[in-house]
């Protein structure tokens, strides 16, 4: 493979095309909701209206808006078709040659669409993600062919570090600096891995873009290698999403045939091979340490930090994580420069980054924002607000590790800072949003048994800590709460929050904190429907 | 236990030809016997066996060179894995915080009801397994449930009800 094949490949994809082709969303959720019969029919529609010759089916990955799926969108009119059934297939077809389609037509001038600036999703809805040449035909592998033939590696870190990229895995590290640290770290075997091991309940950004456009992590992962000095790479994805197993599967079976991954890549001394590696279902293997060791096929539990990664990883050899956003950022900051990518976003978090969006609102889905969007546009614009006439009245953003910004400040930009200013994080992305429906302490009571439960029992303070915490919440929930019992809980997520070992010990009581910090005065109201709750025994007899 | 000792408990199953135990052996031999390949082999075997009993942890873990109590231990932290056989048909609610907020507790409570298990349980002809899932990655189309394996969304209690009384109906 050289740049000239890539070209040629590129050309013959698109000259192929035909004038008009019909989308078809093959990503989760849509395709949960029958997407593959959608297609099918779509296609029989299309040769029994005799119009192969110049329409095409095309199953690509995510078109957003998760909520109104099935989608099916026609190029090159623009039309998008909300809630598609088998059924409709054939009107739909039928509208090409003028007609009125059964299936209901989307609004694509909805803020939802309008406000995007799709850059990590560019391709997402676009391209077949079980077809490289799809991908290639977006000037896919181009970033990685330029970095080899005309870069040199310290230049490609350089080339992340001015452009600002942070980790989008929640800690906003700064990826230029962990890339230099990986590549200064001397070593005969270095490792690259992508954390793919999306655990935050609520959050389905990177199974999103790992189902819609795998080629692009690929790529990102190929140039990372490069620059940091690796040619062993590993994915670790969750068991729980075999559509992602399988495209990565075929991704990288397509690109290793093309010459684009494994040895001699673009026909030079550059090796990069990569490998899945599936996941069985442990929380804790988000955290980079328990990744490794599960890489490594041991129980997943952390160690403490220092040593990083970065020095002493996989088989304690230097090694490179970063998140699947991360990676599928890098290609287009190779193709379109450091400049251009750092002049979005904020002063200090620059960029764009993708949200999913669940819970209380019209709209679900996912969508990708520049840093520094306010939430209120986020939620009540592009969302659509809280449904059915809702009152939206906190979103909680970040996961687990996060915390819950209330309706009134929902003016704050979304970048790193602010948002733990007012006590969440930025996280990986997944936002939820409550209505007054929603009770803030069975929230937190919801998130903590998700903790107990997936503590990995190593250190004391989160195993027995996270019990604890669970059991006063359990009996505040059930109007069995007492006076200092919020005082307790206060005390106990202080000292569970700075003795853990890693960071889902460390971020277990957010919940907690967070809601404690806002919405006070719910734990009071359960605690106040206790008339034991000063701790006399009489006082039952006395309400009775 | 020994490794002498592990000789003699091996299943006659082993030895003879039960030819899922060769198409595990393939799967070992993919990773080169490799013990760090342990997960990898643990997720080959459970597709092939559809759980992990004991006989097939003794027998992992002389292929792969570990001493049993790792291979035990691996197999048992992660939540994938099960030791114990699964019903025939197998619903699985998510508990995600998209799922949760919309109602998924209620979805549990009404499969509780309708096939008399609780959360976590298999019946005991093992005709199904009840279990919930900790995000599936399904937060669009919440509440979601899989059934067999199959993805569904928007789900009610009232459909879950219905789904689980066909089964139930039709003897599982």
């Amino acid at each position: 493979m050289d740049s000239n094949e890539l070209l040629e490949i590129k050309e013959a994809q698109i000259a192929s095309a035909k004038p008009i082709r019909l989308r078809c969303c093959l990503a989760a959720g849509c395709l949960y909701s029958d997407g593959e019969a959608i297609r099918e029919a779509l296609e029989n529609a299309v040769e029994e209206e005799g119009l192969t010759d110049q329409v095409e089916v095309l199953g690509v990955g995510c078109m957003g808006l998760c909520s109104e799926g099935p989608l099916v969108q026609v190029d090159p009119d623009g039309i998008l078709y909300e809630k598609v059934k088998p059924s409709d297939a054939r009107s739909i077809v039928a509208a090409l040659k003028g007609g009125k389609a059964t299936a209901k037509i989307g609004d694509l001038n909805h803020p939802f669409f309008t406000k995007q600036v799709p850059v990590v999703l560019e391709n997402s809805g676009k391209v077949d993600p079980e077809r490289i040449e799809t991908y290639i035909a977006r000037d896919g592998y181009q970033a990685l062919n330029t970095v080899i033939n005309e870069m040199q590696p310290s230049q490609v870190v350089e080339e992340v570090t001015k452009s600002g990229l942070r980790g989008r895995g929640g800690a906003g590290y700064r990826t230029g600096l962990k890339w230099e640290l990986v590549a200064k770290t001397p070593g005969d075997r270095k490792y690259v891995v992508c954390n793919a091991d999306e655990g935050d309940p609520g959050a389905f950004m990177d199974r999103s873009v790992l189902e819609s456009d795998p080629h692009r992590v690929l790529e990102g992962m190929a140039i990372a290698a490069y620059a940091v000095g690796a040619n062993q790479g590993y994915i670790y994805v969750r068991g729980e999403y075999p559509l992602c197993i399988k495209r990565l599967q075929i991704a990288i079976r397509q690109a290793r045939n093309l010459g684009l991954l494994g040895s001699a890549v673009f026909d030079t001394s550059f090796n990069f091979r990569v490998d899945l590696r599936i996941g069985a279902g442990a929380f804790v293997c988000g955290e980079e340490t328990a990744l490794m060791a599960s890489i490594e096929g041991r129980r997943g539990t952390p160690r403490p930090r220092p040593p990083f990664p970065a020095e002493s990883g996989l088989w304690n050899s230097p090694t490179l994580i970063n998140n699947v956003e991360t990676y599928a950022n890098i290609p287009l900051i190779i193709r379109k420069g450091a400049a251009w990518f750092s002049s979005m976003g904020t002063e200090r978090s620059k960029g764009t980054k993708v949200f999913s969006l669940a819970g209380k609102v019209k709209h679900t889905g996912l969508i990708e924002v520049p840093m520094g969007t306010p939430l209120r546009v986020i939620v009540n614009e592009m969302a659509g607000g809280a449904p059915d006439g809702g009152k939206v009245k906190a979103v909680y953003t970040g996961g687990l590790s996060g915390g819950c910004i209330p309706a009134e400040k929902l003016d704050t930009p979304v970048d790193y800072e602010s948002l733990v200013q007012i006590g969440a994080i930025m996280g990986s992305g997944g936002m939820i949003v409550m209505d007054e429906t929603d009770n803030m302490v069975d929230l937190a009571h919801f998130f903590m048994e998700f903790c107990v439960d997936e503590s990995c029992g190593k250190c004391v303070p989160c195993r027995a800590g996270t019990v604890q915490i669970y059991r006063l919440l359990d009996r505040i929930l059930n109007g069995m709460g007492e006076e200092g019992d919020i005082a307790k809980l206060q005390e106990l997520s202080e000292m569970v929050k700075s003795c853990s070992l890693c960071g889902l010990g460390q971020s277990a009581p957010n919940p907690v904190v967070s809601t404690l910090r806002y919405y006070r005065n719910e734990y009071m109201e359960c605690i106040q429907k206790n008339p034991n709750r000063n701790g006399n025994k009489n006082a039952v007899k006395a309400a009775k | 236990m020994s490794f002498n000792a592990i000789d003699s408990v091996l299943p006659s199953s082993v030895m003879g030809g039960d030819s899922r135990y060769k198409l595990l052996e393939t799967a070992i031999k993919r990773h080169q016997s490799r013990s760090d390949a342990l997960i990898e082999v643990l997720h080959a075997a459970q597709e092939i066996f559809g759980y992990l009993d004991t006989d097939l942890l003794v027998h992992i873990s002389k292929s792969l060179k570990l001493p049993l109590s790792k291979v035990y231990g691996v197999a048992t932290f992660y939540h994938f894995f099960s030791v114990s056989p699964r019903g025939a048909h197998t619903c699985v609610i998510c508990m995600g915080t998209a799922c949760y907020t919309k109602g998924a507790r209620k979805l549990a409570a009404a499969a509780e009801k309708v096939s008399g298990l609780k959360v976590g349980e298999t019946a005991s002809d093992g005709s199904l397994s009840l279990m919930t899932a900790r995000c599936i990655g399904a937060c669009g189309i919440a509440p979601a449930i899989v059934l067999d394996g199959k993805v569904v969304g928007g789900q009610s209690e009232e459909m879950v009800t219905e789904q689980l009384k066909g089964w139930i109906e039709d003897g599982f």
